[in-house]
């Protein structure tokens, strides 16, 4: 049993990020984190593989910042971590992306389970993983909140998925692609052996080249990074004599503001 | 040639963010002098193409099949894949719901086409559909460019106006069978709890937030019940007898912080901000919440937000249009009957 789950290296989300004068997207020297999301997929992928007795891969796509990312994966628990890079191709693009998804999956040859966390912080999107799914021709379970169980002798999943309609109970064929929320489980502090055992990792790089995909053209171009127009707050503390005063002064602004 | 809008529906009624979608669908149209084609897909095609010529769909595109009564991927992106292959569109736009976003990413994927996801702006230019969408936590504006012939668009909630309705269009309904393309099912659906009559924090138009300052509520803890089983009892309470109230003459949803949700006073599925939902309220009230950056990387696009808070000091108030220093406990309530009688 092999379960795999991708993950990248976000910006901290209280750190500042901005678009600098050339148009980058800059965040000075505050270090990465794991795209917060994936804290609870590499939870999942750990419990998995070993109630499975089987294996746990982690993957990254894009440059060696998303080393830290994969590192911090490895101090988790997860077995083996992969970076997938190649030169000149846009990974915003998701097209581009899964392509280089599906080519390292289909290499790896004994996946059974890809478990992803719900959207990466950093490029606002959770469509990588569907298009991922496409090209495998996997069933996707988006939104589990619960695993109910996996049963690779029978080739079966079931969860629990929690949608914005109610709370749905569905089974699938394995193999197949799953996305998690944060209901799932309580993701592990990486221990010390784990962070010594992460520290001295060699993590492997393949290109498109590798793994024998040959990338699809990119179906979308990021043509600019803008800081959002800052926005004019001026805060109003609502005085009052007492607390019914300033509870009617506030109401009145909240009139006055059209927002009822 | 058209745009296509895709109407999502649960139990055979589009939901309203499926019309958000067609206005952004026409939106494009417009620019590109095509027309807006609604594609309905399942139960009830009728009434709903009626409804979206009314609100301006200029044809219809139906798939009214058995099987596609109730939502599914498989056979949805099937039927939409096909629709795209036949029409060739040059955009097919959806709200960007938890289906919306599954399904125009496998049907884009299908096609190799470019997917702009959670778009909060569109235009046209030379040609091409470019979209505007929040990245790094909404800290950050991407604009991205459509490289391919048909472009997939999902729009965030709440930031297209939805279209006001014509009574006097007649849809041009156009009805296509799935028949052929659809398979046995890949996934079997066991049990489905349904979550009906509260209101959905994506398509909120006010919310109720509460956080951390949930448990300072002044009505004593059942005997027995002590320490944090104390403090999660009295936030609770206060969530249902406090925070509802007010978000009921509001009509409002109601939301929470991640230390609220952690500490186990309210559902994760209320939860607001990183590793919970992204909301863009025209008011937004923060109750006992001090406004971590994790949380208003969830809320800061909200119109007007305020702060109840204790502590003045609190970070929530540098976010807020407007502030009351002071008890929630006290705050609310008086905040709650204010309301009702200029709301009478």
């Amino acid at each position: 049993m092999h379960a795999v789950t991708f993950t990248r290296s976000t910006p901290d989300t209280a750190a500042r990020v901005w678009v600098d004068e050339d148009g980058a997207v800059a965040w000075g020297d505050v270090a990465t984190v794991v795209n917060p999301w994936d804290e609870y997929s590499l939870e999942e992928t750990i419990a998995q593989s070993k109630s499975g007795g089987g294996e746990s891969t982690v993957i990254a796509i894009g440059s060696a910042l998303h080393n830290d990312a994969l590192k911090h994966s490895l101090a988790m628990g997860i077995d083996k971590a992969l970076r997938l890079e190649e030169a000149g191709a846009d990974m915003n693009d998701s097209l581009v992306w899964s392509a280089m998804a599906a080519g390292a999956i289909r290499k790896l040859g004994d996946v059974d389970l890809i478990i992803f966390g719900k959207e990466s912080v950093d490029v606002g999107t959770d469509q990588h993983a569907y298009q991922l799914a496409r090209r495998l021709g996997w069933t996707m379970l988006s939104y589990v909140s619960r695993i109910v169980y996996v049963d690779y002798s029978e080739r079966k999943i079931q969860v629990e998925r929690a949608l914005e309609q109610g709370k749905q109970t569905a089974t699938a064929a394995l193999p197949a692609v799953i996305s998690v929320l944060k209901e799932i489980n309580e993701p592990r502090y990486p221990n010390f052996l784990g962070i010594r055992r992460a520290a001295k990792a060699e993590i492997p790089v393949w290109s498109a080249a590798d793994m024998d995909v040959a990338l699809p053209n990119a179906g979308t171009t990021a043509l600019r990074f803008l800081n959002p127009p800052a926005r004019e707050i001026s805060t109003e503390i609502v005085a009052g004599a007492d607390v019914n005063a300033k509870a009617s002064a506030l109401a009145q602004r909240l009139f006055e503001e059209k927002v009822l | 040639m058209s745009v296509f809008a895709w109407i999502e529906t649960a139990a055979g009624e589009a939901v309203s963010s499926s019309w958000e979608a067609l206005a952004a669908a026409a939106i494009i149209a417009r620019s590109l002098d095509t027309d807006t084609a609604a594609i309905v897909i399942g139960a009830n095609c009728e009434a709903l193409a009626r409804r979206a010529s009314q609100l301006g769909a200029t044809r219809v595109i139906a798939c009214p099949a058995e099987a596609l009564a109730e939502y599914r991927l498989d056979a949805y992106s099937a039927v939409l894949s096909q629709l795209v292959e036949k029409h060739a569109p040059e955009a097919v736009v959806s709200a960007a719901t938890s289906r919306g976003r599954e399904l125009l990413a496998s049907a884009a994927a299908d096609s190799e086409s470019g997917l702009i996801s959670e778009v909060i702006d569109l235009r046209v230019e030379d040609g091409s559909i470019i979209g505007a969408r929040p990245v790094y936590a909404g800290k950050v504006l991407m604009e991205m460019k459509s490289n391919s012939a048909t472009t997939f668009v999902t729009v965030r909630g709440r930031s297209f106006a939805a279209p006001t309705p014509n009574a006097a269009a007649a849809p041009k309904i156009e009805t296509v069978e799935a028949d052929g393309i659809l398979k046995a099912p890949p996934v079997t659906i066991d049990d489905f709890v349904a979550e009906l009559g509260q209101v959905n924090l994506a398509d909120a138009a006010i919310i109720v937030s509460g956080g951390r300052g949930m448990a300072n509520n002044p009505q004593a803890a059942p005997a027995g019940l002590s320490g944090n089983d104390a403090s999660i009892w009295k936030a609770k309470h206060g969530f249902a007898n406090t925070l509802q109230p007010l978000a009921e003459v509001l009509g409002a949803a109601i939301g929470a912080s991640r230390a609220a949700v952690d500490a186990g006073y309210i559902p994760y599925k209320h939860q607001v901000g990183q590793t919970g939902k992204t909301v863009n309220p025209d008011l937004y009230i923060a109750c006992g919440i001090s406004g971590a950056i994790q949380h208003q990387a969830g809320m800061r696009g909200s119109k007007i937000i305020v702060a109840i808070n204790k502590d003045a000091e609190a970070p929530i108030f540098k976010l807020a249009r407007y502030g009351i220093v002071g008890d929630l406990y006290e705050v609310v309530p008086a905040l709650t009957k204010a309301l009702e009688e200029k709301l009478r």
